[in-house]
């Protein structure tokens, strides 16, 4: 299939995004370089320095919504792709509201209750829409440890499922866009497959 | 009884075993995980409750922060 096919194709999709840190702003660059024609992103944080050693955010967009930065460098990149923004705190009563419509999510959330809480309300009120999620990210090296997995048609993992950041072992860029990159990876093989 | 765990056969020697019987068998003392059972979420306040069955598809998997 030729790049314009595959584009064409990946334009007729709504791809959401739960969280614009290291993995969803890596995730949702990715999507959109793909073709991917629209991206919902949530996230209520904003842009700070300390994000610029792994997010896909830059040194004049501290302070900013990183949803709205986010938007600003995919429109950069590609002004065709439709980006819709939410600056809000992600709650079991507004994922069904927000990813409404969305052909599949992507799971991008820092903390594992977080992520917890997602997945739940997913699987629970939005049936037939498949979550990629992402566990296990942090240090460095162990590429090999790094892996998709599928739960079922609704449900996929991708990560290392084993290393938890913490002071002593951050999350750094290469492993974090890996990992998003897999999760881009594994959307676009889904929505290939649709119709 | 013989289910599948994580794609996996897996014998219990036991009868009846609910789910937080398997997390206690195997150990499986991480928090933050995710279980289904034949496709179906199991929410943590659940497993005391719900009955693991011979022949029964179990998926579990942890949830690591980071991202």
């Amino acid at each position: 299939m030729k790049i314009a096919e595959i584009e064409k194709h990946l334009g007729k999709f709504r791809v959401g995004v739960a969280g614009a840190g290291g993995l969803g702003s890596n995730c949702a660059i990715c999507l959109a370089r793909a073709g991917v024609g629209t991206l919902v992103i949530a996230d209520f944080d904003v842009v700070e320095i300390s994000n610029l050693s792994r997010q896909y955010y830059f040194s004049d967009q501290t302070g900013r919504p990183k949803v709205i930065a986010l938007q600003q460098n995919i429109n950069r990149i590609n002004p065709d792709i439709r980006v819709i923004p939410y600056q809000v705190k992600l709650d079991a009563g507004n994922i069904p509201v927000i990813f409404k419509g969305c052909n599949l999510i992507v799971e991008a959330f820092d903390r594992a209750d977080m992520k917890e809480m997602l997945i739940d309300t997913v699987q629970r009120e939005m049936p037939g829409v498949a979550l990629i999620v992402g566990s296990g990210i942090a240090g460095w090296g162990k590429s090999e440890d790094i892996k998709c997995r599928k739960i079922d048609d609704s449900l996929y993992i991708c990560g290392d499922e084993t290393l938890e950041t913490s002071e002593e072992l951050p999350p750094v860029a290469p492993r974090v866009s890996m990992v998003a990159s897999m999760q881009a990876n594994l959307a676009v093989e889904l929505l290939m497959k649709m119709n | 009884m013989r289910i599948t765990l994580n794609n996996r056969e897996e014998v219990f020697d036991r009868d009846v075993m609910t789910v937080s019987d398997m997390i206690t068998i195997r150990n499986f003392s991480f928090r933050m995980k995710i279980i289904k059972i034949n496709g179906k979420l199991i929410s943590r306040d659940q497993y005391d409750s719900t009955y693991i069955n011979d022949g029964d598809n179990v998926q579990m998997f942890y949830l690591m922060s980071g991202g």
